[in-house]
């Protein structure tokens, strides 16, 4: 009986994400209501059940796909997967302000390059203080404090270590985990309550589904504005790490 | 009907994604530049297009508004596919720095936002479902 319920679950994966995903939602929004009188908002609850839920996963299987890797649940993997991601993105466009994307636009593209340079350097100066002295290696950590994307992409290109590869990836994961988790309680702190905020937001974290999940849970109206820049920053980090960034740490260094 | 909205977001998101392909080869990068930012934009000209001149009717907004309303549980269901065991066990100069940068990074956005002069503005917002959805 158990089997066959399973086995119902495992061939139905992707509708059985909507029901665990449902049911997610309405444990958080019963949460938020009852237990902070909707101080803390639905949205941030459930992000943080869904990383808890990731890490059980990722303990239960020692995979590395969170709870996408229990089979009977790997239709999560599928709805949460950057295919539909994008495209739920994509339409939290509809409703957005073009003006204010216009307005914001110069501000933005600035903040893209400061992001991207910034997390660089940061990652640059830890890995310089635990020992990490050669420049690929260097550069390599710099690129994960970029996004756990570019880290690999980098430390492939310069031929980095499996282990640096690893830690890049680690730091990345972590910055997304990060700012997923902690955007809705700096937001009025930073001034994170209006487009042009969120279009810099995006364009300094860079971090995708860190942003997207961050502002989803601060207010949903700003998602499109901090996504549409957030977007351009793993391209730009994969262009600038291997390439200027790896000749200036190498010259330094 | 509902899948003409979908469908214009479908148009949109593979345009996008294909330019942004393209954008990643002209620059030698091995990776997608901005394709999903070049669907939004596309998305928001060509739907206040559509509305201006009339020619895209309520069930058609209600395939696009689906999936605008749908982008929490996609997003709850993307942190629960996330590697966070390996996130955590990382060791310490990746949990340090991971910390330090988005630190660091919001420091930032107030000084690279500049002042604020009025309120936000927002369009709309009844077209975008449940206020706090």
């Amino acid at each position: 009986m158990l089997d066959m319920i399973k086995g119902v679950f495992t061939d139905n994966g992707f509708v059985t994400a909507f029901l665990v995903i449902g049911l997610t939602m309405w444990l958080a929004y019963f949460i938020s209501n009852k237990l902070t009188k909707g101080k803390i908002h639905g949205s941030a609850i459930a992000i943080v059940l869904g990383l808890l839920l990731a890490y059980i996963g990722g303990v239960v299987t020692e995979g590395s796909k969170g709870l996408a890797d229990i089979s009977f649940l790997a239709g999560i993997g599928f709805l949460g997967g950057s295919m539909l991601r994008d495209f739920a993105i994509v339409a939290t466009s509809f409703g957005a302000n073009f003006d204010e994307i216009k307005k914001a636009g110069f501000r933005g593209v600035i903040s893209l390059f400061f992001g991207v340079i910034l997390s660089f350097v940061v990652g640059v100066i830890f890995a310089y203080l635990f020992g990490y002295k050669d420049a690929v290696s260097m550069t390599t950590i710099g690129a994960g404090t970029v996004t756990y994307i570019v880290g690999p992409v980098t430390g492939a290109t310069l031929g980095a270590s499996s282990e640096v590869i690893a830690i890049s990836i680690a730091a990345g994961l972590i910055k997304s985990v990060l700012v997923m988790v902690g955007t809705p309680f700096v937001a009025k702190y930073i001034g994170l309550n209006n487009p042009m905020s969120a279009m810099v937001y995006g364009g300094l974290m860079g971090t995708t589904s860190g942003v997207a999940g961050g502002l989803a849970a601060t207010d949903p109206k700003l998602v499109p504005y901090g996504a549409v820049t957030a977007t351009f920053y793993t391209g730009l980090g994969c262009l600038l790490a291997p390439t200027v960034l790896f000749l200036i740490t190498n010259a330094i260094f | 009907m509902v899948i003409y909205g979908v469908a214009i977001l479908a148009g949109c998101f593979l345009v996008g994604t294909i330019v942004g392909e393209l954008i990643g080869d002209l620059m030698g990068v091995d990776s997608n530049v901005g394709g999903v930012g070049i669907a939004m934009l596309l998305l928001i000209i060509i739907v206040d297009k559509l509305v201006k001149s009339g020619k895209i009717s309520k069930p058609s907004l209600d395939g696009l508004s689906f999936w605008n309303q749908m982008y929490i549980p996609v997003v709850v269901a993307m942190a629960a596919s996330q590697n966070v065991l390996g996130a955590l066990t990382g060791g310490p100069l990746a949990i340090i720095a991971g910390i330090t940068v988005v630190v660091v990074s919001w420091a930032f956005v107030p000084i690279l936002s500049g002042k604020q002069k009025e309120e936000p503005a927002f369009r709309n917002p009844a077209i975008r479902g449940e206020a706090d959805a």
